[in-house]
C-alpha cells in the first residue's frame, strides 16, 4: 500500500546522485582514474545487484507478464495445455454481472475512506496542539493499524454478533436493536467498511501529525499576530501544507478500496454480498481453477490502479510531495 | 501508553500552550469518544476471553468475569490452536525476511548510490515501477512462479516473497545512505579498502537508524501478514500467527470465550512492542509510508 510516491522520490534521487558522482570525481581524480576503468570496478555493482535484481525480476516482472498471457487463455492454472481465447475472459468481466458486481462492493470501502481521511485529519490537527495526555491519545489512535488483521476479524466478529458487543453498548445507552448486523448485503458492507475505518485511521492520523509537525511554528505566530483564528490558521496554514499527504492518501484509499481483501474474507467469506475483488479473484483461481479468468481479471485491477496512479501525479506534481 | 515521556515526539518548540474555551471541552469530549470506540470492541474481547462458557452464554457482552484470572481459555487457545508452533513459525520467517530484506536492501542501496555504471538507470527505472504493482494483483502468476521452484508449502515460499517485493526498503536505504558523506569511502579505499569491505566495515554500520526502522515496519507487517501464508502455506503444521489464529476458529465456531482468548494472545506481543517502541513505530511508519 505504500509504495506509490516512491516513483517521485526516486526522480529526486537520480538527479541527487549525479550531483554526487560529480563531486565526488574532485581530488582524488587522479588516484581514481586507473581503478575506476578496470574491468573489477565494472562489475562490482552488479556483484551487489545481483540478489536483489534476481528477487525483483522472479518475483515483480515475471508474474505480471505470465499473468497478462495467462489472461488471454483458458488455462486452468494445472493442465499442461491451455486454449488461447483472445479477449474472451475481458468480455466476461465486464458482461458477467455476477463477476462485475465487486466493483459496487469497494463504493463501500471508498466511502469508508472518505470518513477515515476526514476523521484521521480532525484528530491529526487537534492533536498537533499541545493538549493534555496528547501522546496516550496518539497511541490509542494509532495502536489499531498495528493489530493483527486475523485478530481484528474476531473482535469485529464479536461486536456484530446478535447480543455481542454492539447490541449491548446500545443497550446500555437505551436503544435496542434485534438488528443481525451482517445479515443483509447494505449492512454487512456498512458494517465491514466501519471495520476498515477502525483499522486504517491511525495509519492517516500518523502521515498528517507527521506533515503538520514539519510546519514551522513561526508561521502560526506571524498568523496569530495578524489576528488569525483557529480555523483561518487551519485553512491558510495547514490545509495547504499537507495538501500532498493528502493527496497521498486518497490514491492509496481509492486503490485500497480495490484491493480490500482481508477483513471480508476473515469475518463473512465474501459471503452476504460482500465479495470483493480480491476475494473473488482468488476464488476464481484456486477454488475454481479459472487461472485464465483471474488473471484478466487481475489484470484489469491492476489497470485500473496505474491509472489511478497516473491521474493523480498529474494532478499533483511531483516535487510537490516530499513533506513528511 | 502511560509513559509520555516515551512518545514526545520530535517536537519543535509549540507556540506556547493555547487554550480553547469553548472548543476545548468538545476536543476532549471528541478524543474521549473515539478512545472509546478504540477500546471497547478489545476490552470487550479481553473480557470475553476470561468467562466460562456459560458465563458468555448467560451474560451480556459487557458482563464482567466471575473469576478474572481464569485462563483456561488461554491454555486452550494455546495448544489447540498450536499457538506455540505458530510462534515459532512466525519468527523463523521474520527472522529469515527481514535479515534478507535489510541486506539486499542495503546492498541495493549502497550499488545504486556509490557507483556509476551502465545500466544504473534502467536498473533504478526497474524498482521504481515495481512500486507501482501491487502485490495482491500478481499473486495468481507468482503462485505459479513460487511453484514452479517447488517451494509451495514450505516457509521458504514468504520468506523469499517478503523479500523479494520490499522496495519500500530499499527507498528508506537509499534515504539514508545519501547523506553518508562519501569521503569515508574514499579514506577506506586509500587504505585499500575494496567495495565489499567498505559496504560491511563503513556503511552498514553507519545504516543503523535506517535498519531499525526497516525492522520495525518489516517486523510489525510480515508478522501481522495474512494473505501470503494463506495462500502459500496449507499444512497444519506451517501455520503463522495469522493462519494459526484463522483455523483455530473453525473447529471452536461459535465458543467465543476460547476464540477471543487466541485473539488476545496474538495482539498481546504487537501490544508489548508498541509499548517499547512507541516512538520508533510512529517515525518508522511515517517514512515508510511516504517515501
Amino acid at each position: 500500500m505504500t509504495g506509490r510516491s516512491s516513483t517521485r522520490k526516486a526522480k529526486a534521487d537520480t538527479r541527487g546522485s549525479r550531483r554526487n558522482q560529480a563531486g565526488r570525481r574532485g581530488p582524488t581524480a587522479g588516484r581514481t582514474r586507473s581503478w575506476r576503468d578496470s574491468p573489477l570496478r565494472r562489475i562490482t555493482p552488479w556483484l551487489f545487484l545481483a540478489a536483489p535484481l534476481a528477487l525483483l525480476i522472479t518475483f515483480t516482472y515475471v508474474p505480471v507478464a505470465s499473468m497478462i498471457s495467462y489472461s488471454f487463455t483458458d488455462w486452468d492454472g494445472v493442465s499442461p495445455d491451455r486454449e488461447n481465447v483472445g479477449f474472451d475472459n475481458y468480455v466476461s468481466i465486464f458482461t458477467r454481472p455476477e463477476l462485475f458486481r465487486v466493483f459496487f462492493v469497494s463504493g463501500y470501502y471508498l466511502a469508508a475512506s472518505v470518513v477515515q481521511i476526514v476523521v484521521a485529519l480532525y484528530f491529526a490537527v487537534i492533536l498537533s496542539f499541545n493538549l493534555r495526555f496528547r501522546n496516550f491519545f496518539k497511541g490509542i489512535l494509532f495502536f489499531p493499524y498495528l493489530i493483527n488483521g486475523v485478530a481484528i476479524g474476531f473482535v469485529f466478529l464479536y461486536f456484530f454478533q446478535d447480543g455481542g458487543t454492539l447490541d449491548s453498548v446500545l443497550a446500555w445507552l437505551g436503544v435496542s436493536t434485534d438488528h443481525a448486523w451482517l445479515g443483509d448485503p447494505t449492512s454487512a458492507n456498512v458494517s465491514l467498511a466501519g471495520v476498515s475505518v477502525w483499522r486504517f485511521t491511525g495509519l492517516n492520523f500518523v502521515l498528517f501529525l507527521g506533515a503538520i509537525q514539519s510546519i514551522p511554528s513561526e508561521l502560526y505566530e506571524a498568523a496569530e499576530l495578524d489576528g488569525a483564528g483557529k480555523w483561518q490558521q487551519f485553512r491558510h496554514i495547514i490545509a495547504p501544507s499537507i495538501k500532498p499527504v493528502i493527496s497521498l492518501s486518497a490514491i492509496l484509499a481509492i486503490s485500497g478500496s480495490l484491493s480490500v481483501f482481508e477483513i471480508p474474507y476473515i469475518m463473512t467469506g465474501g459471503a452476504t454480498g460482500t465479495q470483493t475483488f480480491v476475494i473473488q479473484t482468488i476464488k476464481l483461481a484456486f477454488q475454481f481453477n479459472k487461472t485464465g479468468l483471474a488473471s484478466a481479471a487481475a489484470v484489469v485491477l491492476l489497470l485500473i490502479i496505474l491509472l489511478i496512479t497516473w491521474i493523480q501525479r498529474r494532478l499533483v506534481p511531483d516535487d510537490k510531495v516530499d513533506l513528511v | 501508553m502511560t509513559s509520555p515521556d516515551l512518545t514526545a515526539a520530535p517536537n519543535r518548540p509549540r507556540p506556547a500552550r493555547r487554550r480553547l474555551p469553548v472548543g476545548g471541552v468538545l476536543t476532549y469530549l471528541s478524543l474521549l469518544v473515539a478512545t472509546a470506540v478504540v477500546l471497547i470492541p478489545l476490552v470487550v474481547v479481553f473480557l470475553t476471553s476470561l468467562k466460562t462458557s456459560k458465563e458468555v452464554g448467560d451474560g451480556s457482552a459487557l458482563s464482567l468475569p466471575g473469576n478474572w484470572f481464569n485462563f483456561d481459555n488461554y491454555v486452550t487457545a494455546f495448544n489447540d490452536g498450536k499457538m506455540l508452533l505458530a510462534f515459532g513459525n512466525t519468527a523463523f520467517i521474520l527472522l529469515f525476511s527481514i535479515g534478507g530484506t535489510v541486506i539486499i536492501g542495503s546492498m541495493t542501496a549502497y550499488a545504486v548510490d556509490r557507483f556509476d555504471f551502465r545500466g544504473k538507470r534502467l536498473v533504478m527505472a526497474g524498482f521504481l515501477i515495481a512500486t507501482l504493482v501491487p502485490s495482491v494483483t500478481t499473486q495468481v502468476a507468482t503462485f505459479q512462479v513460487i511453484n514452479g521452484f517447488g517451494l509451495v508449502d514450505t516457509r521458504w515460499a514468504p520468506i523469499l516473497l517478503y523479500m523479494g517485493t520490499d522496495i519500500v526498503s530499499v527507498y528508506i536505504f537509499l534515504q539514508f545512505i545519501r547523506g553518508i558523506p562519501v569521503s569515508l569511502d574514499e579514506a577506506a579505499r586509500l587504505d585499500g579498502a575494496n567495495a565489499f569491505t567498505i559496504y560491511r566495515k563503513i556503511i552498514f554500520p553507519l545504516l543503523k537508524p535506517a535498519i531499525a526502522t526497516v525492522v520495525i515496519i518489516k517486523g510489525i507487517t510480515t508478522y501481522n501478514d495474512f494473505y501470503i501464508p494463506f495462500l502459500y502455506m496449507h499444512s497444519e503444521d506451517l501455520g503463522t500467527i495469522s493462519t494459526a489464529l484463522f483455523r483455530f476458529k473453525g473447529p471452536f465456531g461459535a465458543h467465543w470465550e476460547a476464540i477471543s482468548a487466541g485473539a488476545i494472545l496474538v495482539i498481546v506481543p504487537t501490544l508489548i512492542i508498541f509499548l517499547l517502541l512507541q516512538r520508533w513505530i510512529y517515525n518508522g511508519f511515517a517514512q515508510g509510508a511516504t517515501k
